[in-house]
């Protein structure tokens, strides 16, 4: 019987001592952000989708290697060049330039195998994570499109 | 405990747990033969999210399925990287630096953190009470901003290396975790006076769900689970990688076998983290974080390779048998919430329904981990 009436007295203890937990959390600073009006800002690390490295005269910096399409484990990455010749010290020289780099968003895995693949620079990540669409095609992303119009 | 429960087959009915239901935390259906309130036996069904990662493993080269170890279990996929790459440096022999190890050390260790606290969180929720999950994802939170400013993703980190790690970690993160140590020690006590020392959390956990050392044997159970039940056995301490022998710390273990006893080692696992977490940080040594000699093709020698670490929910072990090729021939993933998932049904039988879930809350389980 004591161990009983002993039993009732420490469990009211506990939750009392619980409760008083809780009321403290009444008085302690929000750590919650008003979302739409407020966000986040993004780390410098963050790994959001791919985008191309332009150079300083807008061009890609992308030689077309190919590596980062042979690193994705998913089959993201598409990419088509051409070669052409330019003149570099009154010599010709064949050089490959990139025509076509898709991203195909909806298999990536954000793993970051692209990236890190690249020796020449080429692509790094986006900051972007509020992407949301109803339309797969929404996230077959044209990166030499994306790259150009942000030049213009 | 009260008295056994005298059940008869006779009179059962089918009761479906999942696969869709909030108590499995995941895709996972339970098929219950109920006599009333009490369970007669209990079949878990999983499939629902099987995706061939270890079929993956084997169609992929080496650096390419790195990505996928995240995926199995995505509370604390630190610990699921650092087994893969220390299998594949020990097939292909690759040098660690020692500051990658102690890093490596870091991140898994702060990721056991923030997986046992979402445990935490859903597992009182389980249990009916709301409020310590909020303050389990709060303190949560402040891990993942620590990882995500030095891996820069939040869950799925794949920060681990062939040979050594992506990025080097910053005075942000040094800072960062220094003062989430004090932080999480404050909010440790408080979950204690809040929920351990609750008289209803006992009166749910203690004496519910029996399991004994022995059961644990016959089923491959590890970690929290095996922990609880008595049986001292902790990868980091019985077979140790990595740089876990340089570290003073403990192995709680509880000998009650019940809810309760898993409860309390998962809840001072998270100390001896911190211990360790302190430890590595004053000794961590400076020097490259990768190999300067390091294959750039990985192929590992024709050969059988095994290595098991000590992921948030057991042993997690990967076999990965190479013919000289870039592809692995075999890829075997042992998870460790497979095994402690199937004690379940032999566990559970005569149990009443409520305190059955409560059990299944104890066992910490992830099914994409178990279906993998």
């Amino acid at each position: 019987m004591s161990g009983y009436l002993s039993e009732i007295l420490s469990g009211s203890k506990s939750l009392a001592v619980g409760m008083g937990i809780t009321l403290r959390e009444f008085f302690t600073p929000k750590v919650t952000l008003r979302y739409p009006h407020e966000s986040v800002k993004m780390t410098a690390r963050y790994r959001g989708h791919i985008e191309l490295i332009e150079d300083e005269n807008g061009e890609p910096n992308c030689v077309a290697c190919g590596m980062c399409q042979r690193a994705c484990p998913s089959g993201c990455i598409t990419l088509a060049s051409r070669t052409v010749e330019i003149e570099v010290d009154g010599k010709t020289k064949k050089k490959k330039e990139l025509t076509q780099y898709d991203l195909n968003f909806t298999t990536c895995s954000l793993c970051g195998s692209c990236v890190e693949s690249c020796s020449f620079n080429g692509i790094t990540f986006s900051k972007e994570y509020n992407l949301a669409s109803t339309r797969k095609e929404d996230f077959h992303f044209d990166l030499l499109k994306r790259l150009k119009e942000r030049n213009s | 405990m009260s008295a056994p429960i005298q059940l008869r087959s006779d009179e059962t009915f089918t009761l479906n747990v999942g696969p869709q239901h909030p108590a499995t935390h995941g895709v996972l259906r339970v098929k219950m033969e109920m006599d009333g309130e009490y369970i007669y036996k209990a079949e878990t069904v999983l499939g629902y999210i099987h995706r061939m990662h270890e079929k993956m493993g084997e169609n992929r080269t080496y650096a390419q399925f790195l990505p996928n170890l995240g995926r199995l279990d995505y509370l604390s996929a630190m610990a699921y990287n650092h087994g893969y790459v220390l299998a594949v440096e020990r097939a292909c022999g690759i040098e660690v630096p020692e500051r990658a190890e102690y890093i490596r050390v870091l991140t898994v260790e702060l990721n056991r953190i923030s997986s046992h606290l979402v445990w935490f969180g859903a597992f009182i929720m389980d249990l009916g009470g709301f409020t310590p999950l909020m303050y389990a994802f709060d303190d949560r939170e402040a891990i993942l901003d620590i990882l995500e400013g030095v891996t820069g993703a939040r869950l799925t980190y794949c920060y681990h290396r062939f040979g050594g790690v992506y990025n080097d970690i910053d005075d942000d993160f040094i800072e960062g975790t220094k003062a989430f140590i004090p932080r999480m020690r404050k909010a440790l006590k408080v979950y204690e006076n809040l929920v351990t020392k609750n008289i209803i959390l006992m009166k749910r956990l203690k004496e519910i769900g029996p399991v004994s050392a022995e059961m644990c044997r016959r089923y491959g159970a590890t970690g929290p689970v095996a922990r609880g039940s008595g049986i001292n056995y902790d990868v980091r301490k019985n077979e140790p990688y990595s740089v876990y022998n340089e570290f003073d710390y403990d192995i709680p273990v509880y000998h009650e076998c019940d809810s309760y006893a898993r409860y309390m080692v998962r809840m001072d696992e998270m100390e001896q983290s911190l211990r360790i977490i302190e430890q590595a940080l004053a000794k961590l040594p400076e020097g490259p974080i990768m190999p300067a000699k390091k294959p750039k093709i990985i192929k590992p020698p024709v050969g059988d390779y095994y290595q098991a670490v000590e992921a948030a929910r057991g042993s997690f072990g990967i076999r990965i048998v190479s013919n000289g090729d870039k592809n692995a021939y075999r890829m075997k993933l042992r998870s460790p919430t497979y095994s402690n998932m199937h004690l379940f049904d032999e566990a559970c039988r005569g149990m009443l329904i409520a305190d059955a879930l409560a059990f299944m809350g104890s066992l910490d389980l992830v099914i994409p981990e178990m279906d993998r």
